[in-house]
Protein backbone atom coordinates (compact mmCIF):
# COMPACT_ATOMS: atom_id res chain seq x y z
CA UNK A 1 0.00 0.00 0.00
CA UNK A 2 0.93 3.35 -0.61
CA UNK A 3 1.13 4.55 3.37
CA UNK A 4 3.19 1.87 4.15
CA UNK A 5 7.26 2.27 4.21
CA UNK A 6 10.37 -0.11 3.96
CA UNK A 7 12.45 -0.26 7.03
CA UNK A 8 15.14 -2.37 8.16
CA UNK A 9 15.55 -3.87 11.84
CA UNK A 10 18.89 -5.98 12.46
CA UNK A 11 17.79 -8.14 15.63
CA UNK A 12 20.46 -8.82 18.46
CA UNK A 13 21.64 -11.47 16.52
CA UNK A 14 23.10 -9.58 13.75
CA UNK A 15 20.08 -10.51 11.35
CA UNK A 16 18.64 -8.28 9.04
CA UNK A 17 14.58 -7.94 8.72
CA UNK A 18 12.76 -5.84 6.23
CA UNK A 19 9.83 -4.90 7.29
CA UNK A 20 6.82 -2.61 5.69
CA UNK A 21 5.52 -0.17 8.54
CA UNK A 22 2.20 1.52 8.31
CA UNK A 23 2.41 5.33 8.05
CA UNK A 24 -1.26 6.02 9.07
CA UNK A 25 -1.86 3.72 11.96
CA UNK A 26 0.21 5.99 14.22
CA UNK A 27 2.03 3.31 14.98
CA UNK A 28 6.11 3.66 16.51
CA UNK A 29 8.71 1.63 15.65
CA UNK A 30 8.44 -0.67 18.83
CA UNK A 31 5.46 -1.77 17.74
CA UNK A 32 6.16 -2.60 14.54
CA UNK A 33 9.39 -4.42 15.75
CA UNK A 34 6.37 -6.20 18.18
CA UNK A 35 3.96 -6.52 14.94
CA UNK A 36 6.72 -8.46 13.35
CA UNK A 37 7.31 -10.84 16.58
CA UNK A 38 10.85 -9.76 16.73
CA UNK A 39 12.21 -9.70 20.46
CA UNK A 40 11.38 -5.97 21.41
CA UNK A 41 9.67 -6.42 24.74
CA UNK A 42 8.06 -2.76 24.82
CA UNK A 43 7.66 -3.42 28.83
CA UNK A 44 5.95 -0.31 29.29
CA UNK A 45 3.94 -0.15 26.54
CA UNK A 46 5.06 2.99 24.87
CA UNK A 47 5.75 5.24 27.57
CA UNK A 48 9.50 6.34 27.66
CA UNK A 49 9.74 4.63 31.28
CA UNK A 50 11.57 1.25 30.32
CA UNK A 51 14.02 1.67 27.53
CA UNK A 52 13.43 -2.33 26.57
CA UNK A 53 12.95 -0.69 22.89
CA UNK A 54 16.15 0.67 22.75
CA UNK A 55 17.68 1.20 19.72
CA UNK A 56 20.74 2.39 17.22
CA UNK A 57 19.92 4.81 14.46
CA UNK A 58 22.39 3.34 11.68
CA UNK A 59 20.88 5.01 8.44
CA UNK A 60 21.35 9.08 8.23
CA UNK A 61 17.55 9.78 8.47
CA UNK A 62 17.23 12.58 10.37
CA UNK A 63 14.60 12.01 13.04
CA UNK A 64 12.47 14.31 15.39
CA UNK A 65 14.74 15.32 18.39
CA UNK A 66 14.14 13.34 21.64
CA UNK A 67 11.84 14.62 24.22
CA UNK A 68 13.04 15.28 27.62
CA UNK A 69 11.08 12.08 28.85
CA UNK A 70 13.25 9.97 26.47
CA UNK A 71 16.17 11.89 27.05
CA UNK A 72 15.60 11.44 30.88
CA UNK A 73 14.83 7.44 30.20
CA UNK A 74 18.02 7.18 28.13
CA UNK A 75 20.20 8.66 30.92
CA UNK A 76 19.36 5.80 32.97
CA UNK A 77 19.82 2.91 30.34
CA UNK A 78 22.59 1.25 29.02
CA UNK A 79 24.96 0.76 26.05
CA UNK A 80 23.59 3.96 25.20
CA UNK A 81 25.56 5.64 22.32
CA UNK A 82 24.95 9.11 20.64
CA UNK A 83 22.33 7.69 17.71
CA UNK A 84 20.73 5.86 20.66
CA UNK A 85 16.48 6.29 20.30
CA UNK A 86 13.81 4.56 22.10
CA UNK A 87 11.78 2.93 19.52
CA UNK A 88 8.63 3.83 21.04
CA UNK A 89 8.94 7.72 20.81
CA UNK A 90 9.86 7.20 17.05
CA UNK A 91 6.42 7.96 15.00
CA UNK A 92 5.97 6.28 11.69
CA UNK A 93 6.02 8.90 8.69
CA UNK A 94 6.67 8.69 5.18
CA UNK A 95 10.00 11.00 5.90
CA UNK A 96 11.28 7.71 7.30
CA UNK A 97 11.53 5.25 4.48
CA UNK A 98 14.10 3.25 4.12
CA UNK A 99 14.95 3.87 7.79
CA UNK A 100 17.60 1.02 9.63
CA UNK A 101 17.74 0.39 12.83
CA UNK A 102 20.09 -1.94 15.02
CA UNK A 103 18.12 -3.15 18.38
CA UNK A 104 20.82 -2.49 21.34
CA UNK A 105 21.54 -5.41 23.93
CA UNK A 106 18.77 -6.22 26.23
CA UNK A 107 19.12 -4.44 29.80
CA UNK B 1 1.61 -21.81 56.90
CA UNK B 2 -0.84 -19.28 55.23
CA UNK B 3 -4.12 -21.06 54.46
CA UNK B 4 -6.69 -19.54 51.69
CA UNK B 5 -8.99 -20.50 49.41
CA UNK B 6 -7.71 -18.36 46.27
CA UNK B 7 -3.63 -17.90 46.47
CA UNK B 8 -2.94 -15.13 44.18
CA UNK B 9 0.54 -14.27 42.59
CA UNK B 10 0.78 -10.75 41.99
CA UNK B 11 -0.76 -7.90 43.46
CA UNK B 12 -1.72 -5.79 40.00
CA UNK B 13 -4.88 -4.34 38.96
CA UNK B 14 -5.92 -8.11 37.64
CA UNK B 15 -4.77 -10.15 41.23
CA UNK B 16 -6.66 -6.71 43.31
CA UNK B 17 -9.92 -7.27 41.38
CA UNK B 18 -10.10 -11.23 41.54
CA UNK B 19 -10.30 -10.92 45.47
CA UNK B 20 -13.39 -9.43 44.74
CA UNK B 21 -14.94 -11.17 42.07
CA UNK B 22 -13.93 -14.40 44.59
CA UNK B 23 -15.46 -12.39 47.73
CA UNK B 24 -18.63 -12.43 46.00
CA UNK B 25 -18.54 -16.29 45.99
CA UNK B 26 -17.52 -16.46 49.71
CA UNK B 27 -14.00 -17.24 48.97
CA UNK B 28 -11.28 -15.81 51.01
CA UNK B 29 -8.05 -14.77 48.79
CA UNK B 30 -4.45 -14.21 49.71
CA UNK B 31 -1.64 -12.33 47.52
CA UNK B 32 1.89 -12.46 47.12
CA UNK B 33 3.67 -10.00 45.61
CA UNK B 34 7.76 -9.34 44.81
CA UNK B 35 7.39 -5.56 45.44
CA UNK B 36 6.68 -3.91 48.95
CA UNK B 37 3.28 -2.46 47.73
CA UNK B 38 0.28 -3.70 45.82
CA UNK B 39 -0.52 -2.35 42.43
CA UNK B 40 2.33 -4.10 40.14
CA UNK B 41 3.64 -2.20 37.39
CA UNK B 42 0.80 0.51 37.59
CA UNK B 43 2.44 1.36 40.76
CA UNK B 44 5.95 0.70 40.11
CA UNK B 45 6.06 1.99 36.50
CA UNK B 46 3.74 4.49 35.88
CA UNK B 47 1.56 5.20 39.11
CA UNK B 48 1.05 9.22 38.06
CA UNK B 49 -0.21 7.78 34.21
CA UNK B 50 -3.59 8.54 33.07
CA UNK B 51 -5.23 5.37 31.57
CA UNK B 52 -8.03 5.95 28.92
CA UNK B 53 -9.77 2.73 28.53
CA UNK B 54 -10.90 1.80 31.91
CA UNK B 55 -14.61 1.30 31.70
CA UNK B 56 -16.91 3.91 32.85
CA UNK B 57 -13.29 6.41 34.22
CA UNK B 58 -13.28 8.26 31.23
CA UNK B 59 -9.26 9.28 32.74
CA UNK B 60 -7.81 7.66 35.93
CA UNK B 61 -3.97 7.89 36.87
CA UNK B 62 -2.81 4.43 37.58
CA UNK B 63 -2.25 5.20 40.76
CA UNK B 64 -5.78 5.59 41.80
CA UNK B 65 -6.90 3.03 39.62
CA UNK B 66 -5.19 1.01 42.87
CA UNK B 67 -6.41 2.80 45.22
CA UNK B 68 -10.02 2.31 44.48
CA UNK B 69 -9.29 -1.51 44.03
CA UNK B 70 -8.10 -1.58 47.33
CA UNK B 71 -10.72 0.23 48.70
CA UNK B 72 -13.12 -2.13 46.57
CA UNK B 73 -11.56 -5.28 48.13
CA UNK B 74 -11.08 -4.24 51.90
CA UNK B 75 -14.56 -5.74 52.84
CA UNK B 76 -13.19 -9.01 51.51
CA UNK B 77 -10.29 -8.45 53.52
CA UNK B 78 -7.33 -10.09 51.47
CA UNK B 79 -3.81 -11.65 53.38
CA UNK B 80 -1.28 -9.80 51.76
CA UNK B 81 2.70 -11.38 51.53
CA UNK B 82 4.65 -8.48 50.27
CA UNK B 83 8.26 -8.11 49.41
CA UNK B 84 8.31 -11.41 48.71
CA UNK B 85 8.40 -13.50 45.08
CA UNK B 86 7.09 -17.18 44.83
CA UNK B 87 9.62 -19.94 43.94
CA UNK B 88 8.34 -23.38 44.39
CA UNK B 89 5.03 -24.97 44.14
CA UNK B 90 3.92 -28.30 45.28
CA UNK B 91 1.14 -30.12 45.37
CA UNK B 92 -0.18 -31.79 48.55
CA UNK B 93 -2.07 -35.26 48.76
CA UNK B 94 -5.18 -33.53 49.81
CA UNK B 95 -5.35 -31.81 46.71
CA UNK B 96 -3.81 -28.60 47.71
CA UNK B 97 -1.07 -26.10 45.94
CA UNK B 98 1.23 -25.12 48.28
CA UNK B 99 3.22 -22.58 47.38
CA UNK B 100 6.77 -20.83 49.29
CA UNK B 101 8.69 -17.43 48.49
CA UNK B 102 12.00 -16.41 48.58
CA UNK B 103 11.93 -15.71 51.90
CA UNK B 104 10.36 -19.63 53.03
CA UNK B 105 6.98 -18.18 53.69
CA UNK B 106 4.85 -21.08 52.89
CA UNK B 107 0.64 -20.98 51.75
CA UNK B 108 -1.90 -23.41 51.32
CA UNK B 109 -5.03 -23.02 48.80
CA UNK B 110 -6.74 -25.17 46.32
CA UNK B 111 -6.73 -22.89 43.68
CA UNK B 112 -3.63 -21.12 42.65
CA UNK B 113 -4.66 -17.64 40.20
CA UNK B 114 -1.15 -16.68 38.72
CA UNK B 115 -1.48 -13.30 37.93
CA UNK B 116 2.62 -11.73 37.88
CA UNK B 117 2.20 -9.58 34.77
CA UNK B 118 4.67 -9.63 33.02
CA UNK B 119 6.73 -11.19 36.12
CA UNK B 120 8.81 -10.16 39.12
CA UNK B 121 10.02 -7.04 39.11
CA UNK B 122 13.93 -7.25 39.67
CA UNK B 123 16.60 -4.52 39.83
CA UNK B 124 18.00 -3.51 36.24
CA UNK B 125 21.94 -3.79 36.31
CA UNK B 126 24.14 -1.60 34.79
CA UNK B 127 26.70 -3.33 32.56
CA UNK B 128 30.00 -3.37 34.86
CA UNK B 129 32.92 -6.27 34.59
CA UNK B 130 32.53 -8.20 38.20
CA UNK B 131 29.07 -6.32 39.22
CA UNK B 132 28.42 -10.00 40.16
CA UNK B 133 30.93 -10.71 42.09
CA UNK B 134 30.51 -7.63 43.99
CA UNK B 135 27.15 -8.07 44.96
CA UNK B 136 26.15 -8.44 48.70
CA UNK B 137 29.97 -7.29 49.27
CA UNK B 138 29.30 -3.65 49.03
CA UNK B 139 27.04 -3.74 45.56
CA UNK B 140 22.97 -3.49 46.47
CA UNK B 141 20.35 -2.78 44.31
CA UNK B 142 17.81 -2.33 47.33
CA UNK B 143 17.75 -0.95 50.47
CA UNK B 144 16.90 -3.21 53.16
CA UNK B 145 18.45 -1.68 56.18
CA UNK B 146 19.74 1.67 56.44
CA UNK B 147 21.40 1.25 59.68
CA UNK B 148 23.67 -0.94 57.54
CA UNK B 149 25.18 2.24 55.49
CA UNK B 150 26.02 3.81 58.97
CA UNK B 151 29.34 5.52 59.01
CA UNK B 152 30.18 4.38 55.16
CA UNK B 153 31.57 5.99 52.20
CA UNK B 154 28.51 5.08 49.59
CA UNK B 155 28.05 5.83 46.28
CA UNK B 156 24.25 6.09 45.00
CA UNK B 157 23.77 6.21 40.85
CA UNK B 158 20.95 7.02 38.75
CA UNK B 159 18.79 9.67 38.35
CA UNK B 160 15.09 9.11 39.23
CA UNK B 161 13.25 9.10 42.57
CA UNK B 162 14.42 6.12 44.34
CA UNK B 163 18.11 7.94 43.47
CA UNK B 164 17.51 11.19 45.01
CA UNK B 165 15.16 9.61 47.96
CA UNK B 166 17.84 7.37 49.15
CA UNK B 167 20.53 10.16 48.55
CA UNK B 168 18.37 12.16 51.30
CA UNK B 169 17.37 9.46 53.42
CA UNK B 170 21.20 8.00 53.84
CA UNK B 171 23.15 11.05 53.76
CA UNK B 172 22.46 12.04 57.86
CA UNK B 173 23.41 8.33 58.31
CA UNK B 174 26.28 8.03 55.81
CA UNK B 175 29.64 9.59 56.49
CA UNK B 176 29.72 10.62 52.84
CA UNK B 177 26.61 10.18 50.24
CA UNK B 178 28.22 10.39 46.41
CA UNK B 179 25.21 10.90 43.92
CA UNK B 180 26.38 9.76 40.41
CA UNK B 181 24.10 10.56 37.24
CA UNK B 182 24.60 10.47 33.44
CA UNK B 183 23.14 14.00 33.18
CA UNK B 184 22.79 17.26 35.33
CA UNK B 185 18.81 16.82 34.87
CA UNK B 186 17.22 14.62 37.45
CA UNK B 187 13.24 12.63 36.54
CA UNK B 188 12.05 13.20 40.13
CA UNK B 189 9.72 15.20 42.20
CA UNK B 190 10.33 18.49 42.56
CA UNK B 191 10.88 18.71 46.26
CA UNK B 192 13.31 15.99 46.35
CA UNK B 193 15.31 17.49 43.53
CA UNK B 194 15.12 20.71 45.61
CA UNK B 195 16.64 19.02 48.85
CA UNK B 196 19.68 17.20 46.55
CA UNK B 197 20.16 20.97 45.27
CA UNK B 198 20.01 22.15 49.33
CA UNK B 199 22.30 19.33 50.40
CA UNK B 200 24.97 19.65 47.29
CA UNK B 201 24.88 23.21 48.06
CA UNK B 202 25.51 23.09 51.75
CA UNK B 203 28.47 20.59 51.22
CA UNK B 204 26.76 17.96 52.95
CA UNK B 205 26.64 15.60 49.49
CA UNK B 206 28.54 15.32 46.49
CA UNK B 207 27.08 15.32 42.87
CA UNK B 208 28.70 14.15 40.27
CA UNK B 209 27.33 15.32 36.73
CA UNK B 210 27.38 14.32 33.94
CA UNK B 211 29.16 11.09 35.08
CA UNK B 212 28.81 7.59 35.35
CA UNK B 213 30.51 4.75 37.48
CA UNK B 214 32.59 2.54 34.76
CA UNK B 215 34.38 0.10 36.82
CA UNK B 216 34.18 -1.18 40.33
CA UNK B 217 37.65 -2.09 42.31
CA UNK B 218 38.27 -4.33 45.31
CA UNK B 219 39.80 -7.51 46.36
CA UNK B 220 37.07 -9.38 48.38
CA UNK B 221 34.98 -6.34 48.92
CA UNK B 222 34.55 -3.12 47.18
CA UNK B 223 36.90 -0.99 48.06
CA UNK B 224 36.30 2.47 45.26
CA UNK B 225 35.04 2.82 41.83
CA UNK B 226 36.07 4.76 38.72
CA UNK B 227 33.99 7.45 37.78
CA UNK B 228 34.02 8.69 34.13
CA UNK B 229 33.02 12.27 33.65
CA UNK B 230 33.03 13.79 30.00
CA UNK B 231 36.28 11.46 28.80
CA UNK B 232 38.15 11.71 31.91
CA UNK B 233 38.28 8.96 34.97
CA UNK B 234 38.73 9.71 38.26
CA UNK B 235 38.73 6.45 41.16
CA UNK B 236 36.70 7.19 43.70
CA UNK B 237 37.11 5.02 47.77
CA UNK B 238 33.62 4.11 49.28
CA UNK B 239 32.29 1.22 51.00
CA UNK B 240 29.18 1.09 48.97
CA UNK B 241 27.87 1.46 45.71
CA UNK B 242 24.14 1.58 45.11
CA UNK B 243 23.09 1.69 41.26
CA UNK B 244 19.43 2.67 41.14
CA UNK B 245 18.23 2.35 37.73
CA UNK B 246 14.68 1.06 38.09
CA UNK B 247 13.29 -2.32 37.93
CA UNK B 248 12.45 -4.39 35.23
CA UNK B 249 10.13 -7.90 34.92
CA UNK B 250 11.25 -11.29 34.94
CA UNK B 251 9.03 -14.38 34.41
CA UNK B 252 11.22 -16.06 37.15
CA UNK B 253 10.85 -19.47 38.57
CA UNK B 254 7.09 -19.28 37.42
CA UNK B 255 8.72 -20.85 33.93
CA UNK B 256 10.10 -24.13 35.82
CA UNK B 257 6.81 -24.66 37.51
CA UNK B 258 5.50 -27.24 34.82
CA UNK B 259 3.03 -24.81 32.85
CA UNK B 260 2.97 -24.41 29.15
CA UNK B 261 4.71 -21.27 28.39
CA UNK B 262 4.17 -19.34 24.84
CA UNK B 263 6.04 -16.42 24.16
CA UNK B 264 7.28 -15.99 27.94
CA UNK B 265 3.65 -16.40 28.75
CA UNK B 266 1.46 -19.25 30.16
CA UNK B 267 -0.62 -20.66 27.79
CA UNK B 268 -4.35 -20.91 29.13
CA UNK B 269 -7.96 -22.50 28.04
CA UNK B 270 -9.71 -18.98 27.38
CA UNK B 271 -12.67 -21.08 25.94
CA UNK B 272 -13.27 -21.97 29.61
CA UNK B 273 -11.85 -20.75 32.57
CA UNK B 274 -7.90 -19.71 31.91
CA UNK B 275 -7.04 -22.47 33.63
CA UNK B 276 -3.30 -24.00 32.90
CA UNK B 277 -2.57 -27.24 31.85
CA UNK B 278 -2.27 -28.04 35.28
CA UNK B 279 -5.50 -28.24 36.75
CA UNK B 280 -6.24 -25.70 39.54
CA UNK B 281 -3.55 -23.40 38.44
CA UNK B 282 -5.16 -20.69 36.49
CA UNK B 283 -3.18 -17.42 34.89
CA UNK B 284 -4.97 -14.23 34.51
CA UNK B 285 -4.30 -10.86 33.42
CA UNK B 286 -1.07 -9.81 31.54
CA UNK B 287 0.85 -13.03 32.31
CA UNK B 288 -1.33 -15.21 30.15
CA UNK B 289 -1.62 -15.88 26.03
CA UNK B 290 -4.47 -17.78 24.26
CA UNK B 291 -5.72 -16.86 20.76
CA UNK B 292 -6.55 -13.22 20.41
CA UNK B 293 -5.18 -12.09 23.54
CA UNK B 294 -4.66 -8.40 24.49
CA UNK B 295 -2.97 -7.18 27.27
CA UNK B 296 -5.18 -4.75 29.02
CA UNK B 297 -6.25 -4.48 32.54
CA UNK B 298 -9.81 -4.75 31.03
CA UNK B 299 -9.28 -7.93 29.51
CA UNK B 300 -7.26 -9.30 32.97
CA UNK B 301 -10.69 -7.64 35.23
CA UNK B 302 -12.88 -10.44 33.10
CA UNK B 303 -10.54 -13.21 32.86
CA UNK B 304 -10.42 -12.56 36.86
CA UNK B 305 -14.47 -13.02 36.79
CA UNK B 306 -14.85 -16.29 34.88
CA UNK B 307 -12.04 -17.40 36.76
CA UNK B 308 -13.37 -17.58 39.78
CA UNK B 309 -16.57 -18.78 39.01
CA UNK B 310 -14.54 -21.58 37.86
CA UNK B 311 -12.65 -22.14 41.04
CA UNK B 312 -16.21 -21.82 43.47
CA UNK B 313 -16.40 -25.21 40.92
CA UNK B 314 -13.39 -26.63 41.90
CA UNK B 315 -13.53 -26.07 45.40
CA UNK B 316 -17.44 -26.75 45.69
CA UNK B 317 -17.95 -28.75 43.55
CA UNK B 318 -21.53 -30.16 44.88
CA UNK B 319 -22.25 -26.64 45.88
CA UNK B 320 -25.42 -25.45 43.34
CA UNK B 321 -24.36 -21.84 42.20
CA UNK B 322 -26.01 -19.05 40.26
CA UNK B 323 -24.21 -15.58 39.10
CA UNK B 324 -25.67 -12.62 41.60
CA UNK B 325 -26.14 -9.26 40.16
CA UNK B 326 -24.87 -6.91 43.24
CA UNK B 327 -27.30 -4.67 42.68
CA UNK B 328 -29.64 -7.33 44.41
CA UNK B 329 -27.54 -9.17 46.59
CA UNK B 330 -25.70 -6.48 47.66
CA UNK B 331 -21.78 -6.67 49.16
CA UNK B 332 -21.47 -8.73 52.13
CA UNK B 333 -17.59 -8.06 53.42
CA UNK B 334 -16.07 -11.11 55.78
CA UNK B 335 -15.94 -7.61 57.99
CA UNK B 336 -19.43 -7.88 58.04
CA UNK B 337 -19.74 -4.52 56.38
CA UNK B 338 -22.86 -5.02 54.71
CA UNK B 339 -23.62 -2.85 51.31
CA UNK B 340 -26.82 -2.91 50.02
CA UNK B 341 -28.79 -0.94 47.66
CA UNK B 342 -31.38 1.49 49.31
CA UNK B 343 -35.08 0.15 49.68
CA UNK B 344 -37.66 1.70 47.33
CA UNK B 345 -39.48 4.95 48.84
CA UNK B 346 -43.34 3.94 48.41
CA UNK B 347 -45.67 6.53 48.90
CA UNK B 348 -49.57 7.09 48.22
CA UNK B 349 -50.81 10.02 46.73
CA UNK B 350 -54.46 10.99 48.43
Amino acid sequence: MDTDIQIYVTDREGKRHALLAPTDMQMNLMEVCKAYELPVEGTCGGMALCASCQCYITSSHILPERSEDENAMLAEAFHVRDTSRLGCQILMTKELEGLEVTLAPEA
Amino acid sequence: MIKTDILIIGAGPTGLFTVFEAGLLKLKCHLIDSLPMPGGQCAEIYPKKPIYDIPSHPEILAGDLIKNLEAQIAPFQPGYTLGEHAVSIEKTEEDQFVVTTDQGTQHQAPVVAIAGGLGTFEPRKPPLENLEFFETKGVNYIIKDPEYYRNKKIVIAGGGDSALDWTIFLEPIASSVTLVHRRNEFRGALDSVDKVQELKNAGRIHLITPAEVTALKGKDKLEGITITREGATEDLVCDAFIPLFGLTPKLGPIANWGLEIEKNAIKVDNSLDYQTNIPGIYAIGDVNTYPGKLKLILCGFHEATLMCQSAFKRIYPEKRNVLKYTTVSGVSGFDGSQKQAAKSTIKSID
